[in-house]
């Protein structure tokens, strides 16, 4: 098992065409993944020649859907089309989007995040300015690489892409159900919160591994929930510890203000709930390691 | 980015939120001028991005043109909390009736958008919110629905607002509202909000954020970017393109990804205790791509950093074959040395990931002067520690 992403995930790709998009489409199709199609509307009724494969191109998300059967989408449209990109994926009904562009005013995602809500949250979105999210084995959306690692036991959720594949790198010979990759923006759809209760639920994953930033207290109410909900083991990595405060740190949304957002709260209120908070990426693979062991 | 209050009160007036006739000055003299222009009694306000202007003293009262001068005299150049004072804002002086406070931002947890008022303005609202929560009314804000009229009278009815001020501050609170949205604020904030004398409704102070993001749609943003504030090695970076934070330690690090670059700034210091409490100098992000260029970049701005005494390259291969980032290294090396800048403080690389082995050799072969390849991040991290403290 896994969540949110499996072999059966029909994917099509909302900027496929561009650079970015043609790239990262090869790559998922490397890894496994069933892209069905993508989404140009200058396109409309052309298609793409990637990974040895005719892609069809439609013109809308809807029509995508209607042809493709996907459930999915990626996202790889730059930052003044990305509001409208989501709405689109939202209005079709689209169960899962996957925002990976960086960039986008927070007020447009403040405004798709309110879309989607108010569509009866029908469409689970991930990101944006994230890397995505992978089963190993079974499908990749985004852009985590595909060969760091096979299925295992392990679910992972983080705000930070790079450190993702550290960890993933560093417990490679143990493997993943799923990695998700929510991404580093002061708003985004899916929280870590979201990924904990779905690895709760998910039979194959027996640890989960949270990985934390600077900024907002996304992962102080991870902990209160995990207190309360969660029963599986939890290892937990926070960075920033040595992030100046009033400062962005690179991530839009890594910021300490003030006295809250720090990587010492956050920290605390992990151990408090009961989760091992490695020191660095290398002790937090070993932390997974002994819970497994 | 955060604005000057002379910035985000000219901000304010352009969508109509009410402020005090003032201007701002880079000078005693150009103070007086601005006094001589209101008439009567003026404010000097020191500007800079930072609270506690008041009781650091830049914040006084002169009652003409000559006093203005005196006060901008001792205020320009005022070190407030190690900000320095460049300019003064000079405004009417207002009779105060009442003090309020609103402010609209950003709501990561809810994500969408928070109104907070309170009847008790002119404090510092985190102290209010610790000892009197209850004087803070914090109302969530639908991004598609915005404020309206109604909407504003529900939030000051909430934060305890007079009656009979309720209706003009609705008025005020909506263009607030608006001026979040046109310029792409993630925060307006004015404390104090004040009722005059005449009973009218005036921002008498103003803090905005805005969102970066938003710059390709906000063309006006730039020129209010701080290009004189700041450390100088951050605007060499911002200049390059580079995402850099100036830290004080001696400890050069460039990483790719954000989470891993912040990370290796954590271990730096965790292991840097080890060695007199070496920490890290800077945070730099050269993002996925790595290329020579931003790669040579980098290390040409950290190279600039007198305060640094070894460098961490710590890269993890994951979209960006480590070969690739191996060849960059290589290739700033020679871009260095080309334009007169070689490399010559000691230089640890770990690379790990994609295409790890082939790097690895590249930079083996390459026998570049200085530098150190070690293999797991926090070996690498206490390497670099280490020559920073021998050094």
């Amino acid at each position: 098992m896994a969540i949110f992403l499996d072999e059966s995930s029909k994917v099509i790709v909302q900027g496929m065409t561009g650079a970015q998009g043609a790239h990262h489409t090869a790559r998922m199709l490397r890894a496994g993944t069933n892209v069905v199609g993508g989404v140009n509307a200058r396109k409309a009724g052309t298609t793409a020649g990637i990974e040895g494969k005719r892609l069809p191109v439609f013109g809308s998300v809807k029509e995508a859907r209607a042809h493709t059967g996907a459930e999915t989408s990626v996202l790889f449209v730059p930052p003044k089309f990305a509001k409208d990109a989501v709405t689109e994926a939202i209005d079709a009904e689209i169960e899962l989007a996957v925002v990976i562009t960086e960039g986008i005013p927070v007020h447009d995602s403040a405004a798709f995040w309110a879309q989607a809500v108010a569509a009866g949250s029908k469409t689970r979105i991930i990101g944006p300015n994230c890397p995505g999210v992978i089963s190993p084995g079974k499908s990749n959306a985004g852009i985590i690489p595909a060969d760091i690692t096979g299925p295992g036991p392990i679910g992972l959720v983080s705000k930070s892409g790079t450190l993702t594949y550290q960890l993933m790198y560093e417990l490679g010979d143990v493997g993943f159900t799923t990695a998700v990759g929510i991404g580093g923006d002061p708003i985004i759809g899916t929280t870590h919160i979201d990924c904990l209760a779905a690895f709760e639920q998910d039979p194959d994953t027996e640890v989960m591994v949270l990985i934390g930033e600077i900024g907002g207290d996304a992962e102080e109410r991870a902990a209160d929930y995990i207190k309360a909900n969660v029963s599986k083991p939890v290892v937990g990595y926070v960075a920033g510890f040595t992030a100046p405060e009033g400062k962005t740190m690179g991530h839009a949304g890594a910021i300490v203000s003030g006295s809250s957002g720090t990587a010492a709260a956050k920290k605390t209120a992990l151990e408090a709930a009961g989760v091992h908070v490695g020191k660095t990426p290398s002790e937090t693979a070993e932390l997974v390691r002994k819970v497994l062991s | 980015m955060d604005l000057y209050e002379y910035q985000a009160r000219e901000l304010f007036a352009r969508h109509d939120v009410p402020v005090l006739p003032g201007d701002v000055a880079t000078t005693p003299g150009e103070a007086s001028a601005v006094a001589d222009k209101l008439g009567g009694k003026v404010v000097v306000k020191a500007q800079v991005k930072t609270g506690g202007r008041g009781k650091a003293g830049g914040v006084k009262l002169a009652d003409g043109p000559a006093d203005a001068e005196r006060q901008a005299e001792a205020i320009i150049g005022l070190d407030i909390k190690g900000h320095r004072t460049e300019r003064v804002l000079v405004t009417e002086a207002a009779p105060i009736a009442a003090e309020y406070y609103v402010s609209f931002l950003l709501d990561r947890t809810n994500r969408g958008f928070l109104a907070i008022a309170s009847a008790e303005g002119g404090v510092e609202i985190e102290q209010l919110a610790a000892e009197r929560p209850a004087a803070l009314a914090k109302v969530p804000i639908d991004p598609m629905a915005g404020v309206s009229l109604a909407k504003a009278a529900t939030i000051l009815t909430a934060a305890g607002f007079p009656g009979q001020v309720i209706d003009e501050t609705a008025g005020v609170l909506v263009k607030l509202w608006q001026a979040f949205v046109a310029e792409d604020a993630t925060l307006v904030e004015v404390n104090p909000l004040i009722r005059d004398g005449s009973d009218r409704i005036v921002a008498l102070d103003a803090k905005v954020t805005l969102d970066g993001n938003a710059a390709f749609r906000q063309p006006g943003h730039a020129a209010l970017a701080d290009g004189e504030a700041g450390d100088p090695l951050e605007a060499a970076a911002r200049a390059r393109d580079l995402n850099y934070v100036k830290l004080d330690g001696q400890v050069g690090v460039i990483g790719n990804g954000a989470g891993l670059v912040m990370s290796t700034l954590d271990v730096v210091a965790y292991t840097g205790e080890r060695y007199g409490g070496v920490t890290p100098a800077n945070f730099l992000d050269i993002g996925g791509g790595a290329s020579a260029e931003v790669m040579a970049a980098g290390l040409e701005v950290i190279m600039s950093d007198p305060d640094v005494r070894s460098v961490f390259v710590n890269v993890f291969g994951g979209i960006t074959a480590c070969d690739a980032v191996a060849g960059g290294i290589v290739r700033a090396f020679e871009l260095l040395a080309e334009q007169g800048t070689p490399v010559e403080r000691p230089l640890v690389v770990r690379l790990d990931g994609n295409n790890a082995e082939e790097g690895r050799r590249i930079l083996d072969e390459a026998n570049l002067p200085g530098l150190v390849r070690v293999d797991t991040m926090d070996a690498a991290a206490d390497r670099a520690a280490q020559l920073a403290a021998g050094a």
